[in-house]
């Protein structure tokens, strides 16, 4: 018998043991970190780095799988006792020697889960952690020329890219209400102090908001460029126009931290037809999280798509999946997943 | 169905405000739900976890007399604490707003020979929708016994004690027979359902395994402790299942809980079915350490009226309600676990003999509303 073999009757034989439990659920008392583990991760310390910002640094599991700079991670991390999912992007350069990864969080006005981050979290938090990912990335061959055209938080996947990879010629455009809005300002400074990098920060309080046309003064040479650029939506939408006006958009990578929502037949009301409920949902929601905020007893998983453990009966009207802008309408027999789809309209969920 | 409806008293606006009373206390805890409560359910399983692996630990070694003693009685306590405390609760999707799914009703699975799904549906939709309503709410009596005076007597109700006595024994073999409807299922044309088969079948599957881990696996593991390893489980179950029976069968068997008739729910309001609730069920008094062993069904009647607020909470939320009971004077059932539990068993012996039909009918509340 191969070890496989053998090891996954011991594995057999084990779960007989701790039946109706498995045996991670005993593993996971003493070591959730450990390989085969689900993925989680151990914030080990919390460093701010302006005063609505902060680095988390995290220990993740032993399946973690490294990233790519430039790449995001989803977390899951308790806020009042409640689980919630996001995505930020990773900071930390990928040779990181100690294993450990760090995400930056700026703290949005009524964020729960940024201002958790950056104003509650403890060393010693255990999170739940997704593989990293994202095409916001370095390509492998390295370009002659590099601007990193980045606005308030959007500077935190272009950080990790700049600790990562060093490039001979690096220009950053940098925009932010104030210098001390400008995270990693210090770290910033050395590199143009080594001279590894050109910064311009644009501090719009004062500056006003930056003028794409001023790119032509502020980095002459914009157009030969391969260029990431990061930030608030209208940001990357007037570099998308200018971009392809000058006819060089494919040097042009983006990278945006909310997906634009369609707006045709956004939202409407939601009918849990075995409970009776009928409450009004919007078209960004969740219908998992309208279903639990009214107190239906739906069923959850991974609350990201991929586990359909979420799976439930559409029995009237129409949703839309908020990953793919994908409208699916009722039909018998049609199950949607409740974790990534949101009301197209009017609609009636079997729960 | 007592001589007497002790809620004759109430007006139909006042059963109204009643429910909005209720209402607001639900809400206040719902708003306050917070990380200590997520705190207290994972502090309770994993210690759960913990000295259910102790115990099972101690046992390998329980051909001595005192490691059986100490296996025995930390195993007993890890199964109540699976049942009752954890699992009942869960199951009851006290703590699904966590959304650990882990931590969720529609994933855990309890150490019982029912399934948690055929429970959940028995359990949380008929029982506590259809509370001690005679022909819809099975619990009554669990479909074996007569516990209500006006239940037409049989003289198969004579052997009723023994039937309690040797339910409590097997407790969990009999919420699976209860979960699955097995007395109505097992008629002919009914046993060849395809949904029935399913179900039996997934009952099936769990009873193998959870007899092979408890009186074959953990024995061998134990070796030359085989033997007393197998009565430690044995008795560890026996004792899970005594203590739930008796638990239960405080929570709505003691005198002085009303029961109904299947009319008077119809077109019942929010306020009458809280009102229901509240007159359906009893509570068990006593310390906190008797709380936790009862999975806080010691609150029944806070349970049934909020049956999925996190437990942690009943204690708190039992000053309220038992305030409202007394503000619309209206009898609350409690008292401390040998009263209830003997008062329970003096019903199911009572009733075993035949009784003279109660004298004085009272219309159902359905029928007295109409009047005021």
């Amino acid at each position: 018998m191969t070890s496989t073999a053998l090891r996954s009757r011991a594995w057999k034989l084990l779960e007989m043991v701790t039946t109706p439990l498995l045996p991670s659920d005993y593993l996971d008392l003493v070591s959730p970190l450990r390989a085969g583990a689900d993925l989680r991760g151990r914030i080990e310390a919390v460093h701010p780095e302006t005063g609505d910002a902060a680095t988390i640094v995290i220990r993740p599991g032993r399946g973690w799988r490294g990233h790519t700079a430039g790449q995001y991670v989803r977390i899951g991390i308790d806020v009042d006792g409640v689980r919630l999912w996001r995505a930020y992007s990773l900071t930390s350069p990928t040779n990181r020697q100690d294993g450990r990864i760090t995400i930056t969080v700026k703290a949005i006005p009524d964020g729960k889960v940024s201002n958790h981050l950056v104003r509650r979290a403890k060393p010693g938090t255990l999170i739940q952690l997704d593989q990293p990912t994202g095409d916001f990335v370095l390509p492998q061959a390295k370009p002659a020329k590099v601007l990193y055209l980045t606005a308030g938080s959007g500077i935190t996947p272009v950080m990790g890219m700049l600790r990562d990879t060093e490039f001979d010629d690096v220009v950053m455009v940098h925009c932010a209400p104030q210098p001390q809005d400008v995270i990693f300002r210090s770290e910033l400074h050395d590199l143009v102090a080594d001279k590894k990098l050109r910064l311009t920060e644009v501090h719009t309080d004062t500056d006003g908001m930056l003028d794409i046309a001023r790119l032509d003064e502020l980095v002459p040479d914009w157009a030969e460029r391969e260029t990431w650029a990061c930030g608030p939506a209208g940001l990357l939408d007037t570099a998308e126009k200018h971009w392809s006006e000058h006819g060089v958009l494919e040097r042009l990578h983006t990278e945006r931290f909310r997906p634009t929502i369609v707006v045709a037949g956004d939202g409407g009301e939601v009918t849990f037809s075995a409970t009776g409920k009928t409450v009004d949902a919007d078209g960004a929601t969740p219908l998992l999280d309208i279903g639990e905020e009214a107190g239906v007893l739906m069923p959850s998983g991974c609350r990201m798509g991929i586990c359909f453990g979420c799976v439930t009966p559409l029995k009237a009207g129409a949703v839309r999946d908020l990953r793919t802008g994908e409208i699916t309408e009722a039909e018998p027999g049609v199950l949607i997943q409740t974790c990534v789809s949101a009301a197209a309209g009017p609609c009636d969920i079997e729960r | 169905m007592t001589a007497i409806d002790p809620t004759a008293h109430l007006t139909a606006e006042q059963i109204e405000e009643l429910g909005r009373e209720l209402d607001a206390i639900r809400d206040e805890v719902i708003a306050g739900r917070g990380e200590k409560d997520a705190a207290y359910i994972r502090k309770v399983i994993s210690a759960q976890r913990t000295l259910e692996l102790v115990s099972r630990g101690v046992l390998l070694f329980s051909i001595f007399p005192p490691a059986w003693l100490l296996g025995t009685a930390g195993l007993s306590v890890a199964k109540i604490m699976d049942n009752m405390e954890i699992g009942h609760n869960i199951l009851h999707g006290q703590w699904d707003w966590m959304r650990d799914p882990k931590i969720h009703s529609t994933t855990w699975e309890w150490d019982h020979v029912s399934p948690s799904e055929q429970w959940k549906h028995s359990h949380n939709e008929l029982h506590h929708t259809y509370t001690n309503v005679i022909g819809k709410d099975n619990d009554l009596g669990y479909g074996i016994m007569r516990v209500d005076e006006d239940q037409r007597w049989h003289p198969i109700h004579l052997g009723q004690p023994l039937w309690n006595f040797i339910n409590a024994c097997f407790f969990e073999y009999g919420i699976a027979a209860y979960d699955l409807e097995l007395g109505k299922n097992l008629h002919k044309r009914r046993r060849k359902n395809p949904e029935f088969r399913a179900r039996a079948k997934a009952v099936g599957r769990k009873i193998r395994k959870q007899v092979l881990k408890d009186y074959v696996i953990h024995p061998l593991l134990s070796g030359p402790s085989f033997l007393p390893t197998l009565a430690a489980t044995f008795t560890a179950n026996l004792v899970r299942n005594i203590w739930s029976h008796s638990v239960i069968m405080c929570g709505h068997f003691p005198e002085g809980v009303q029961v109904f008739e299947r009319r008077s729910i119809k077109g019942e309001t929010r306020g009458q079915w809280y009102l229901r609730q509240m007159m359906g069920s009893a509570n068990i008094s006593g310390s906190k350490a008797m709380h936790f062993m009862t999975g806080n069904l010691s609150h029944q009647i806070e349970h049934h009226l909020f049956p999925d607020l996190p437990s942690n909470r009943y204690a708190e939320v039992a000053v309220k309600v038992r305030a409202l009971f007394e503000k619309y004077e209206l009898e609350y059932v409690t008292g401390p676990l040998p009263k209830q539990v003997f008062s329970a068993w003096h019903k199911v012996v009572r009733l075993s003999l035949p009784n003279k039909k109660p004298k004085v009918k009272t219309p159902d509340r359905a029928q007295e509303l109409v009047a005021a």
